[in-house]
Parts: C-alpha cells; sequence; structure tokens
C-alpha cells in the first residue's frame, strides 16, 4: 500500500475523472428539474434543458421589437466592447507605468507605495463617483474596469521588472545599453509573458466588473439582460446567459495562454 | 596597452568596513585572479572594477583615466549565473551589443549591415563552439555552453578589460577543464586584461599570471566589522619575462616555418614585426 499521493490516474483515466463533475452537476439539475416539472408544469426556477435551447434561440435569431436588435448577440457585443476596451487600456497603461516606475529608481521611491495604497481602494465602492464624473454611459463602466484591473497589472509588471537579475541588467550595460535599449531589449520582452497571464488572471475581476456596472446603468449586455428578468424569475434567460459568460471566459483565457505559448516560446522552455 | 590603477580604495557600508588600503598597478595583458575565503570581498573588489559599486574612498584608473562611474562597454563582465539574455536565441544574445551601439532607437540592424555582424558573431561562435546552437534558447544549453556563450557576448565588443566573476563555479568538473583552455586561449588571442573572482587555488594557479589573496589581515574581536580586507599576498605566477620569451620563440618558429615552406616573405608581415619588436 502506498501512500495515497503516489497514486496518479492514466492519462484516459484522467480525462474521464475530469469529466466527472461536469456530468453529475448537470444529471443533479436534470433529475431535480424533471421532479419539479413533475409537480408544477409552470414552474419557472428549474427550466428543462429544451427550454433553455428554446429561449436561447429565440433570442439569438429574432428581431427584439424594442431595440430592432439580436438582443443575444447585441448584449454579447456590448458586454464585450466594454470588457475588451477597459482589459485593453488596464494592460496598457499596467505595462507603461509598471516597466518605467519598476525600473527607474526614482519613479519607484515616489510612485510605488502611492500604487500600493491606490490598489487597496475598492472600486465599486467608488462607482458612483465615476457615475457622478463620467455620466452614466460607457465612460464610466470603463473606467471602473481600468480603476479595478490596472493596480493590480502594474504591480505585477513592477515586481516581474524587480525580480530580473541584476546580473542582467548589469550585463546589458557593459553591452553599452542606454537606459531605452534595456527597456525595449531587456525589461519588456521578459515582461510580456507575465503580463498576458496577469491579464488572464484580470478576466474574472474584469467580467465583474463589467456586469456590476451594467447592472446600475446600461441600454444593454450581458449583465443588463441578466438583471432586467430577474424581475420576471426568467431562470430560462439568466443561466444560459450565465454559461455563455463561463464560456466566453473560459474562451479568451486560452486565446491569451496559446499566444503567450506562440509569441514568447522562451519563456515555456524555461518553465520546463 | 591597457593599465589598470587600484589607488588606495576602501568600501564601506555605514560602520562595516568591507575592503580598505587597496592599492595594486596591473600590466597590460595580464591575467589578475583574486583569490581569498568567502565574504571577505573577493566579489566587492570585482564590482568596484566594474562600476556595480563606487569605492568610498580612492579611485580606479584605466589607462591614466578614472573608470566611469557605472558599467560601460570598456569591461565585460561574464557572471556565475544570469549572464545571458534568456528571451534571445543564441546568436541574438551575441548580436545584442553591436545592435545596441549601431542603432540607439530599435537596437536591431537590418540589410547587409546585420548580415556582415551575423557572419561576425557566427565566427565567434565557432571559436566557442556554439555553432551547432545558433538558433537554440539560453534554457537549452548546459550550463557549461551558457559560459561559453556568455564569454562570446561579452568579446564581441572588444572589451580592454574582461571581469570573470566565479565563471566555472556552478559547472562540473570536466566542463570546467574545457572552459579553462578556452578562457587562456581567448586570452591569449585576443590580448586583453583578464580579472577572475575564484575560491580554487589549482584554478588561479593554473590560469593566473599574477594571483592576489584578499584577507583580513587586523580583527577586533569586539567588533569584527570594524576592519576591513585587503591585498595579503600578491604572487607573480607566470613570470611576464619567460611568457614573452615563449610567445616570441613560437612566433619565430612560425616565421622559420613560413621561410621554409615557401621561400617567400609572407606579404602582411606581422610576424617580421614580431621579430623587430623584441
Amino acid at each position: 500500500m502506498r501512500r495515497i499521493i503516489n497514486y496518479a490516474p492514466r492519462p484516459g483515466v484522467r480525462i474521464i475523472l475530469a469529466a466527472l463533475p461536469f456530468i453529475a452537476v448537470l444529471a443533479i439539475y436534470v433529475l431535480a428539474s424533471n421532479a419539479r416539472l413533475a409537480v408544477e408544469p409552470n414552474d419557472k426556477l428549474m427550466p428543462a434543458l429544451a427550454t433553455f435551447w428554446a429561449t436561447l434561440v429565440r433570442m439569438a435569431t429574432t428581431v427584439d421589437v424594442a431595440t430592432k436588435t439580436y438582443l443575444f448577440w447585441w448584449d454579447t457585443w456590448l458586454s464585450l466592447w466594454r470588457l475588451f476596451l477597459g482589459l485593453g487600456i488596464s494592460a496598457l497603461v499596467g505595462l507603461v507605468l509598471g516597466i518605467v516606475v519598476g525600473f527607474i529608481p526614482y519613479l519607484r521611491s515616489t510612485f510605488e507605495p502611492f500604487f500600493a495604497a491606490f490598489s487597496l481602494i475598492p472600486p465599486l465602492a467608488v462607482l458612483p463617483i465615476l457615475f457622478i464624473i463620467f455620466g452614466l454611459g460607457e465612460v464610466s463602466k470603463i473606467v471602473l474596469i481600468v480603476f479595478g484591473i490596472a493596480p493590480f497589472i502594474i504591480r505585477d509588471v513592477m515586481l516581474r521588472v524587480a525580480s530580473l537579475p541584476t546580473e542582467q541588467i548589469v550585463k546589458a550595460q557593459t553591452l553599452g545599453a542606454s537606459t531605452w535599449q534595456m527597456i525595449s531589449g531587456v525589461v519588456l520582452p521578459q515582461v510580456m509573458p507575465r503580463l498576458i497571464d496577469s491579464v488572464r488572471l484580470s478576466l474574472g475581476a474584469a467580467w465583474l466588473f463589467v456586469i456590476a456596472a451594467e447592472a446600475i446603468t446600461a441600454e444593454g449586455g450581458l449583465g443588463y439582460r441578466i438583471f432586467l428578468v430577474r424581475r420576471y424569475l426568467a431562470m430560462d434567460v439568466i443561466l444560459p446567459y450565465v454559461a455563455w459568460i463561463t464560456l466566453l471566459a473560459f474562451l479568451m483565457d486560452y486565446v491569451l495562454r496559446r499566444l503567450s505559448a506562440a509569441a514568447y516560446p522562451w519563456d515555456k522552455i524555461k518553465a520546463a | 596597452m591597457t593599465k589598470i590603477v587600484i589607488d588606495n580604495v576602501w568600501k564601506e557600508y555605514d560602520d562595516r568596513v568591507v575592503l580598505e588600503r587597496v592599492n595594486l598597478a596591473l600590466d597590460d595583458h595580464e591575467f589578475l585572479v583574486i583569490i581569498g575565503p568567502s565574504g571577505v570581498g573577493k566579489t566587492t573588489l570585482l564590482r568596484l572594477l566594474l562600476s556595480q559599486e563606487t569605492p568610498t574612498r580612492g579611485r580606479i584608473l584605466i589607462d591614466g583615466e578614472p573608470i566611469a562611474p557605472e558599467p560601460t562597454a570598456d569591461r565585460g563582465v561574464v557572471f556565475q549565473r544570469y549572464s545571458v539574455f534568456p528571451h534571445k536565441t543564441v546568436l541574438g544574445n551575441v548580436m545584442l551589443g553591436p545592435q545596441w551601439a549601431a542603432s540607439p532607437v530599435l537596437g536591431r540592424l537590418f540589410g547587409a549591415r546585420r548580415r556582415a555582424l551575423e557572419a561576425r558573431a557566427m565566427g565567434l561562435l565557432e571559436r566557442v563552439g556554439l555553432a551547432d546552437s545558433a538558433d537554440k534558447y539560453p534554457a537549452q544549453l548546459s550550463g557549461g555552453m551558457q559560459q561559453r556563450l556568455a564569454l562570446a557576448q561579452a568579446l564581441i565588443m572588444k572589451p580592454k578589460v574582461l571581469l570573470l566573476d566565479e565563471p566555472f563555479g556552478a559547472l562540473d568538473p570536466g566542463t570546467r577543464k574545457s572552459m579553462h583552455e578556452l578562457v587562456h586561449e581567448l586570452w591569449e588571442e585576443n590580448e586583453m586584461t583578464i580579472v577572475m573572482v575564484t575560491h580554487d587555488l589549482s584554478e588561479a594557479f593554473l590560469l593566473g599570471t599574477r594571483v592576489i589573496a584578499v584577507d583580513r589581515p587586523r580583527t577586533d574581536p569586539q567588533a569584527p566589522e570594524r576592519f576591513g580586507a585587503t591585498i595579503a599576498s600578491d604572487f607573480e605566477a607566470k613570470i611576464r619575462a619567460v611568457r614573452d620569451s615563449h610567445r616570441f620563440e613560437s612566433e619565430r618558429e612560425k616565421l622559420r616555418l613560413t621561410l621554409v615552406s615557401s621561400h617567400d616573405l609572407p606579404a602582411d608581415g606581422p610576424a617580421v614585426r614580431a621579430l623587430v619588436k623584441d
């Protein structure tokens, strides 16, 4: 009898094991839903899978009377647009400030404590301020995402810059590199894989901020729709939307991971 | 010609004296090895030569000029680890220095100049035995190969002084031996000054033409950090006159062979000049 940590599943078994929890959750839902529907056919809390599908098809393929759009795609487009813009600005700000502040000692002494304090401000608590300053439109939602995520990315990039071995920086100087050349040729390329990783880690938070902002005020969006139909207990809309958001987040994470592996092969070699 | 003078250098951190009264004059084309116990300040001395740190008192001169207060291209370096850039291929690592020198904004050469540099870099990689690995990343190389790469990367800048900080400390004995040969050959070919820190005595006397031991001559048991280390002994491991005569003999032999084989004087005459020089 070996210790339990020394038993590892074979590859085939591993796939089956990984699928098990998903299948279990789905099966439990179907059983519970069937039981409820058998008692009350108009039950709204746990609709059948067929109802989900019918609702999704309806929302994705028929033009909504009020907004003259295909609601499902329109919501997806609005949310993704906000998310990408917010994440993109955060990544850019994080990269530039993180490298410059992390690499130049004077800027580092000046701004590192400030960023540390700044990143502790709860973004949702200042959301009303953002609404007051930037109005109820798109700007305040984008600013909320940037406000919530950029400080995290800045600090992560700064840590990565600080963890570069001093030997490398000294070596670069003995090869005649200027500060700009060290930033562009030594620091930036080595920070990029870490930036992609920290954007991946920020995806969850970014979705949180998008949905929170949409829940309060918006003309459309995945979060807006979920909070709108909540009043009618429309679980047949809410649950597919939640699953769709999860799928989108998973796909983004997957694409970023592949991008990192393709663009920075040396990073994977080092890790292996 | 590169002459290094260390003139009464002290290094202190607050109350702690690391180095005191370090005086040294080093001739051209010497291979200076610094030995001493761990934590005594060997590496600090090397860092002072590199301008990674600045002396608290005293000054360091190369060819009569005080060294720049920051690391510059006239002093190349190979550390024990982390001397190469993990995000560049082997060839990319070697081409880095000249590209930075030639292109301030992009740090990149194009077209004919790039091809010329590539040829030069490949020549150096050939010399250190890494030509087959030109497209690999450093993480795919063994420790010895990484140090060879670091040497090639430093040498392409043609530094006046090459500083080596325990460069073979992390290598296995076999690799270490072949690295000794390589470094010795490179030192003779490039006619530069090398300063190396090591704690391996046999290595020090195998490679060095001059070996200095750094240690604390005075200690105060009540305050161990009151006094710093200095040059405790200074050996001329390979006497310059003997070295010169060896070189002269080998060059004369080469010239004699040329004369015997062709009856024509070589057109590019460096061998002739060597005969007249001494």
